[in-house]
C-alpha cells in the first residue's frame, strides 16, 4: 500500500520499493485508510527494518575489520587453541575461546534458570501479596545492576569463599569428570566464573518469568483448581505450559548476557588459553573476557583477531536465539497463544 | 454419587466488601437447580463457596455452613482440594487446558487424583465424551488440540473433564453465556440427561433456560448497588416462573425489574 497524497507525508528511508499493492487514490477511497494508521504503519517498518539493517551492518564491519588478520593467520582459526595475534607472523584461534564462553554460560544457565523460574512462581503463586510486592520490586532492582558490580564482587567476596565449596566437590565428586582436578588444586575456574554470571542473570530471567507468570489467565489456573489441583499441580498444568515459551525467551535473554559478560568474567578468570572439562581447576578464558584483556595492547593484527573472535560470538549469538525461537514454535498450537 | 446439599448462615465476602448476606437453602440429591438473578446479586459467589472455588480470589473469605450429605465443607481440616475433587465445575467461558489434547483434558482430573493405567484412563475419556455428547465429533482427533474445538464443543470438553472424575455435584457457572444458540441447545439437553446421575447447580441469566432445565429455582437479588445480595425465593420451578411467593419475583421474572 502506498501512502495517501493527501494524508500526512511520512519520511521513509527503509520503504526501497517494496511496495506490494497499490490502491486507488480518489478522495472517497482514501477515507477507508485512515493517515494515522499509514503513518504508524510506515513507522513501524522503518523501525523494523531499520534494526535489520543495523544486524547486517554489525556483521559487515565485523567481517571487514577482521578479513586482514585472518588472512595473516598461520594457525586455523576455528581450531587453534592458542592467541598470539601479536607475534610475527600471527599464530591464533578462536576454540579455547569459544569452549570456554559455551561452557561458563550453560553451567550458569543450568544454576541460575531453576531458580529464577522458582523465584519467580513463588512471587506470582505462593507468597501472600503483602510480601510479593517488595519482593518483585527487589528482583525488577537487582536486574537493573551494572554486571561490573558483580564482577567487583564476584573477584574480591565470592572467589575467596567458593575454594571450599569447590573442593568438596572435587572430594566428593572427583570421579565425575566434570569435577575432576589436578591434586585438588581448585581456584579462579570456569565453574566460580559460571557461579557469577549465574548470579547476574538470575533477576532478569526471574523477573521476565515473573511477568510472564502473571499473564496466565485466571481462567487457566481456575480450571485445574476446581478439578481438585494443589497449588504445585496447578502450576504444572495451567502455569508452566503457558508460560514456557515466555521463559525460554527470558533464559536466551539471559544466556545472551551470559555469553557477552566481559567484565565480570575478565576479573574472575585466570585468561589461560587450553580445552579442558575440568571446571574447578583455575584455567579458562571467555570471547569476550580476551576481547576486554587485550584489545589495548594488540596491533592491528591482534584488533583484527579480536574483532573476528567478536564475529564468531555474534554468530553463535544468533544461532542460539534461532534454537530457541524453533522450540517454541514447535508445539505453536498448544501453546494457548493461539486461542 | 448425587449429594444432598444443605447451606445455612452463609455469607461471602470480597475483602471488606459484603458480596451475599446470610444465605439459607437446601438442594436435594439428582435435582437441577438453576441460580437466577440480576447481576452483582451474588449468585455466582454462592455457587462458588459450594466447591470452595470463592476463596482463591484474594482477601475472598465465607462464613456460615455448607454441608454435602452432612459433612461440613469448612469444617476444620477440610482441605479445600479435597472438596473440588468431589464438586466438579464448569466455568462461564470455555477453559480447556491450552497445552492439553482434547484427551488430555478430559483425563487431566483423573492424573491428578493419581489415575495411571492407560486402560483406564482411555476408558474413563470415552465414557466422559460420550456423556458429554461430544464423543462422535472428536474420536478421530483426540490428540488434537482442545482448543482447537468450536466454543460449544469446548463446553462440552470442559464438561466431560469435570464429569470425568465422577464428581458428586457438578457445578455451572453460566455455562451457555458465550455460546450460540445451537451450542446452548446441545448443552442443555446435555444437562436435562446427566440429571440422572448428578446433583447440579447452574447459574443463568436466561430464564427460559432456568424454565427448560431445572427443577427447583432460587432468585436471588440485591436491593441497590453496594449492598450484599440476598435469597428472595426458592421453590419448584413451575411454581416460581407461574406464581411465585414474592413480589420481587415476580417483577423479575416478568421483566418488570432487573
Amino acid at each position: 500500500m502506498t501512502s495517501d497524497p493527501d494524508g500526512p507525508r511520512t519520511h521513509l528511508s527503509g520503504d526501497g520499493g517494496s511496495v506490494a499493492t497499490t490502491e486507488p487514490t480518489s478522495s472517497s477511497d482514501a477515507a477507508r485508510v485512515s493517515p494515522v494508521d499509514v503513518f504508524f504503519k510506515n513507522l513501524t517498518r522503518t523501525a523494523g527494518l531499520g534494526l535489520l539493517a543495523l544486524i547486517a551492518a554489525i556483521a559487515v564491519f565485523l567481517v571487514v575489520k577482521a578479513t586482514s588478520a585472518l588472512n595473516a593467520n598461520t594457525g586455523h582459526f576455528l581450531t587453534t587453541t592458542e592467541w598470539f595475534p601479536n607475534a610475527s607472523p600471527p599464530f591464533f584461534g578462536v576454540a579455547a575461546l569459544l569452549f570456554g564462553t559455551l561452557l561458563t554460560a550453560v553451567i550458569a544457565m543450568v544454576i541460575a534458570v531453576p531458580v529464577a523460574v522458582g523465584i519467580a512462581l513463588f512471587i506470582t503463586v505462593y507468597a501472600p501479596r503483602r510480601l510479593a510486592m517488595p519482593l518483585a520490586f527487589i528482583v525488577d532492582l537487582l536486574a537493573a545492576v551494572p554486571s561490573v558490580i558483580f564482577g567487583l564482587w564476584g573477584l574480591l567476596v565470592l572467589v575467596p569463599r567458593m575454594d571450599g565449596l569447590q573442593m568438596w566437590l572435587t572430594d566428593y565428586f572427583g570421579w565425575i569428570p566434570l569435577f575432576a582436578t589436578d591434586n585438588g588444586a581448585v581456584g579462579r575456574s570456569i565453574f566460580v566464573a559460571s557461579v557469577v554470571l549465574a548470579i547476574m542473570i538470575l533477576p532478569i530471567v526471574a523477573a521476565l518469568s515473573r511477568e510472564v507468570f502473571l499473564q496466565v489467565p485466571i481462567a487457566h489456573k481456575e480450571a485445574a483448581l476446581a478439578l481438585g489441583a494443589t497449588r504445585w499441580e496447578m502450576i504444572r498444568a495451567a502455569v508452566l505450559p503457558y508460560g514456557k515459551p515466555g521463559v525460554i525467551s527470558a533464559s536466551m535473554l539471559g544466556l545472551g548476557r551470559a555469553m557477552g559478560e566481559t567484565i565480570a568474567v575478565a576479573l574472575v578468570l585466570p585468561a589461560s588459553f587450553g580445552i579442558s572439562w575440568k571446571i574447578l581447576a583455575p584455567a579458562g578464558n571467555t570471547i569476550a573476557a580476551n576481547v576486554a584483556n587485550g584489545f589495548a595492547e594488540a596491533n592491528n593484527t591482534g584488533r583484527g583477531a579480536l574483532i573476528a573472535s567478536g564475529l564468531v560470538l555474534f554468530i553463535v549469538t544468533m544461532i542460539v536465539n534461532m534454537a530457541a525461537r524453533a522450540v517454541i514454535a514447535r508445539r505453536r498450537e498448544f501453546s494457548g497463544a493461539a486461542s | 454419587m448425587a449429594t444432598r446439599i444443605d447451606v445455612s448462615g452463609l455469607t461471602a465476602f470480597y475483602g471488606k466488601f459484603k458480596a451475599v448476606s446470610d444465605i439459607h437453602f437446601s438442594i436435594e440429591p439428582k435435582n437441577v437447580t438453576a441460580f437466577i438473578g440480576p447481576s452483582g446479586c451474588g449468585k455466582s459467589t454462592v455457587l462458588r463457596t459450594l466447591n470452595r472455588m470463592h476463596e482463591v480470589l484474594p482477601g475472598a473469605r465465607v462464613e456460615g455452613r455448607v454441608l454435602m450429605d452432612g459433612e461440613d465443607l469448612y469444617g476444620p481440616g477440610v482441605d479445600p482440594v479435597n472438596v473440588r475433587r468431589a464438586v466438579g465445575m464448569v466455568f462461564q467461558r470455555p477453559n480447556p487446558f491450552p497445552t492439553m489434547s482434547i484427551y488430555e483434558n478430559v483425563v487431566a482430573g483423573l492424573k491428578l487424583n493419581g489415575t495411571r493405567k492407560k486402560s483406564l484412563l482411555d476408558e474413563r475419556a470415552e465414557e466422559s465424551l460420550r456423556g458429554a455428547n461430544l464423543w462422535e465429533e472428536v474420536k478421530d482427533r483426540l490428540g488434537r488440540p482442545g482448543a482447537g474445538l468450536s466454543g460449544g464443543q469446548q463446553q462440552r470438553l470442559c464438561i466431560a473433564r469435570a464429569i470425568a472424575v465422577e464428581p458428586q455435584v457438578l457445578l455451572m457457572d453460566e455455562p451457555c453465556s458465550a455460546l450460540d444458540p445451537i451450542s446452548t441447545l446441545a448443552i442443555e439437553d446435555l444437562i436435562v440427561k446427566l440429571k440422572s446421575s448428578y446433583t447440579i447447580v447452574i447459574v443463568t441469566h436466561n430464564m427460559q433456560q432456568a424454565s427448560r432445565v431445572s427443577d427447583t429455582t432460587a432468585f436471588f437479588t440485591l436491593d441497590k448497588t453496594g449492598d450484599p445480595g440476598r435469597l428472595v425465593e426458592m421453590d419448584k420451578t413451575e411454581k416460581i416462573f407461574s406464581n411465585p411467593a414474592q413480589k420481587r419475583t415476580e417483577e423479575y421474572i416478568t421483566g418488570r425489574f432487573g
